[in-house]
């Protein structure tokens, strides 16, 4: 196989005190795919995630993001990847244009890119109309959408997803997915965590998370038929089952 | 260059857009200048007084003797000439001082008359006009003492000088009060709620995995209030000079220089605030009961530090607005320059490099 790295962790653990949150988690992630990073609550997710984007340091073991060091080269990451996370986090009292264009300005793209692209991404999403409405007006669904969009409004190697559909209506859900395949196809390596099993069928491949270990890492399809399960829901099921951590 | 311009515009949407907030931070220094203006009154008890003694006979021992019993004044009589007068008030050790004609005892004797001179530091009006009482009701207690014993009646002129607010105007001190609490709650109350605010909405998240720089949102932040900040400033002197009579006596460029210096502290604090809350509630809690509580009550504002006990008159020193307002004291009423007041801006740099290095380490650790 001939495909481009663009993430790699060998061992990568995160300690807090006695408490290991995340433990030698050794995968990689292939460029232009969309790769899946399940686990129940507490098995870790958030915590290793935290470590690919560099907020926060491994205790020990390596990874490269975009084929940068997590330890040393934490800004070249930054300007690499995009980032939405679990809780809705644009702002609330600026505009849809206004949120385009302060994350444009922070990631350092000029004021002709941001004009153009920001209409070209309003376009894209109908929201003519809302383009100067304040955010706290937009129903959820598109909040998340548009979060997405500003994710990777910068043109990121990688953009990491953490639960971006959570509280979202089916529909909503099914559009949001679309968006990620198209972002995929364009070249971006999608890395999604995520509750829905449904959605987990949606990916290239998966890692499943219990306890701060990777229990299994394949494609979907792989995953079910080593397992004898019609579903990711019953793949799920019987590799969390021994789980001693959780809410 | 261009990220922190972006930022700071979005930083001023935030705050242009909560017109509530904005109408409470433009409009409060406006009430409180004219509240604290007229309403406080308070007694005074050990007041430092000097007395100048031109005369040094047997009256004016006893006069002096009586002050000296007085609960409301502690007495210094090392002075020996009016310049040294002078010189006592600028550095604020006295409150008061008694100055006795010479020759008192004979002109009493001779003709039936004497002079007494009370000065007194008006910069804090009611204090100044409770000590030139306190000190007159002693005098004329001596004297119908005397005209009780004698057929000619003794007249003890008591003549009074108020220094620096000749029309004991309150102005003069709550001028500089509110100066000091309104920019110390505006600079740390607000950069630190919407630091924290940023970490409540998980906003803080996503700048700290963008490119841009922890310090440069932080410099983002305190750029706006302190603009805000400014145009206070303009309003409360505006308003003291042209509504409440209030002249600026010494150079305005070295009240706005101090006044910056004094900004630069509240927002390093505010800063350290936000890195040890998480939420805006507490932010806005530690601001509300760690701030604008001890500057109401120790900074001297509203309260004299003199007629404190002990602990409280030291715990006082830890409060930034108490310097402010001696300097500012110092600058608009007395007319003092940078000489006068080089200790108290030591303090507020000293303070300033505290509280940025504390904050500088938390932030690390967090990070």
């Amino acid at each position: 196989m001939n495909k481009e790295i663009v993430i790699k962790t060998n061992k990568l653990t995160k300690k807090f005190g006695n408490f290991i949150a995340a433990n030698e988690l050794t995968f990689e992630v292939y460029k232009g795919e969309i790769f899946g990073f399940l686990g129940a609550n507490g098995a870790g997710k958030t915590t290793a995630m935290k470590m690919l984007i560099g907020i926060s340091k491994p205790s020990f073991g390596d990874a490269k993001i975009a084929g940068f060091d997590v330890y040393k080269q934490t800004e070249q990451i930054k300007r690499n990847i995009g980032y939405m996370s679990q809780k809705f986090s644009l702002y609330e009292d600026l505009t849809v244009k206004e949120n385009v264009r302060l994350f444009g300005g922070i990631y350092g793209l000029s004021d002709k890119e941001i004009e153009s692209k920001s209409e070209e991404l309003i376009n894209k999403l109908g929201m003519q109309q809302e383009a100067d409405k304040l955010v706290a007006s937009l129903p959820l669904g598109w909040k998340q959408k548009l979060s997405f969009s500003i994710a990777i409004f910068h043109s990121p190697k990688i953009v990491f997803l953490d639960e971006p559909t959570g509280g979202v209506d089916p529909v909503t859900r099914r559009q949001f997915w679309d968006m990620i395949y198209e972002a995929a196809h364009n070249g971006i390596t999608v890395f999604v965590t995520t509750h829905y099993m449904d959605e987990a069928e949606y990916c290239d491949r998966v890692s499943i998370m219990v306890d701060g270990v990777i229990k299994a890492l394949d494609s979907p399809k792989n995953l079910k038929s080593e397992n004898n399960a019609k579903s990711m829901d019953e793949v799920f099921l019987i590799l969390a089952r021994g789980a001693k951590r959780g809410e | 260059m261009k990220q922190l311009l972006t930022f700071i515009r979005k930083e001023f949407h935030h705050i242009l857009r909560d017109t509530r907030t904005m109408m409470v931070l433009l409009g409060l220094p406006i009430v409180q200048l004219l509240i604290f203006g007229f309403a406080i009154t308070n007694e005074t008890r050990n007041s430092n007084i000097a007395i100048l003694d031109n005369a040094k006979d047997e009256v004016t021992q006893k006069i002096i003797s009586r002050m000296e019993s007085s609960r409301y004044f502690d007495i210094d009589r090392s002075l020996t000439s009016n310049q040294q007068i002078e010189s006592a008030f600028k550095t604020g050790k006295i409150k008061l001082a008694v100055v006795f004609q010479q020759n008192f005892q004979n002109e009493l004797a001779h003709a039936n008359k004497a002079q007494i001179q009370l000065i007194a530091d008006a910069t804090d009006p009611n204090q100044a006009t409770t000590l030139v009482n306190y000190a007159s009701s002693i005098i004329m207690d001596y004297q119908s003492e005397l005209n009780q014993q004698n057929n000619l009646p003794y007249t003890i002129n008591t003549e009074m000088r108020m220094l620096y607010n000749p029309e004991l105007k309150g102005a003069y001190s709550s001028v500089p009060g509110v100066m000091g609490m309104i920019l110390l709650l505006i600079s740390t109350m607000m950069t630190s709620i919407s630091i924290v605010r940023e970490k409540e909405m998980g906003t803080m998240e996503i700048l700290l995995v963008s490119p841009m720089k922890p310090m440069l949102v932080i410099l983002s932040k305190a750029i706006p209030y302190f603009i805000v900040s400014l145009v206070n400033i303009a309003t409360i002197l505006l308003l003291s000079v042209f509504v409440l009579g209030m002249p600026i006596q010494g150079s305005i460029f070295l009240l706005i220089a101090v006044t910056i210096l004094y900004l630069l502290c509240a927002l390093s604090l505010g800063l350290l605030i936000s890195t040890v809350t998480n939420s805006q509630l507490a932010a806005m809690l530690i601001s509300l009961l760690g701030l604008l509580l001890p500057v109401v009550m120790l900074s001297g504002y509203a309260f004299p530090i003199a007629n404190m006990p002990l602990p409280l008159q030291v715990i006082s020193n830890i409060v930034p607005a108490k310097w402010y307002i001696i300097m500012v004291k110092s600058v608009m009423i007395k007319g003092m320059g940078f000489a006068g007041i080089w200790k108290e801006s030591l303090i507020i740099i000293g303070m300033t490099f505290f509280f940025l290095f504390i904050s500088v380490k938390r932030f690390k650790v967090r990070l």
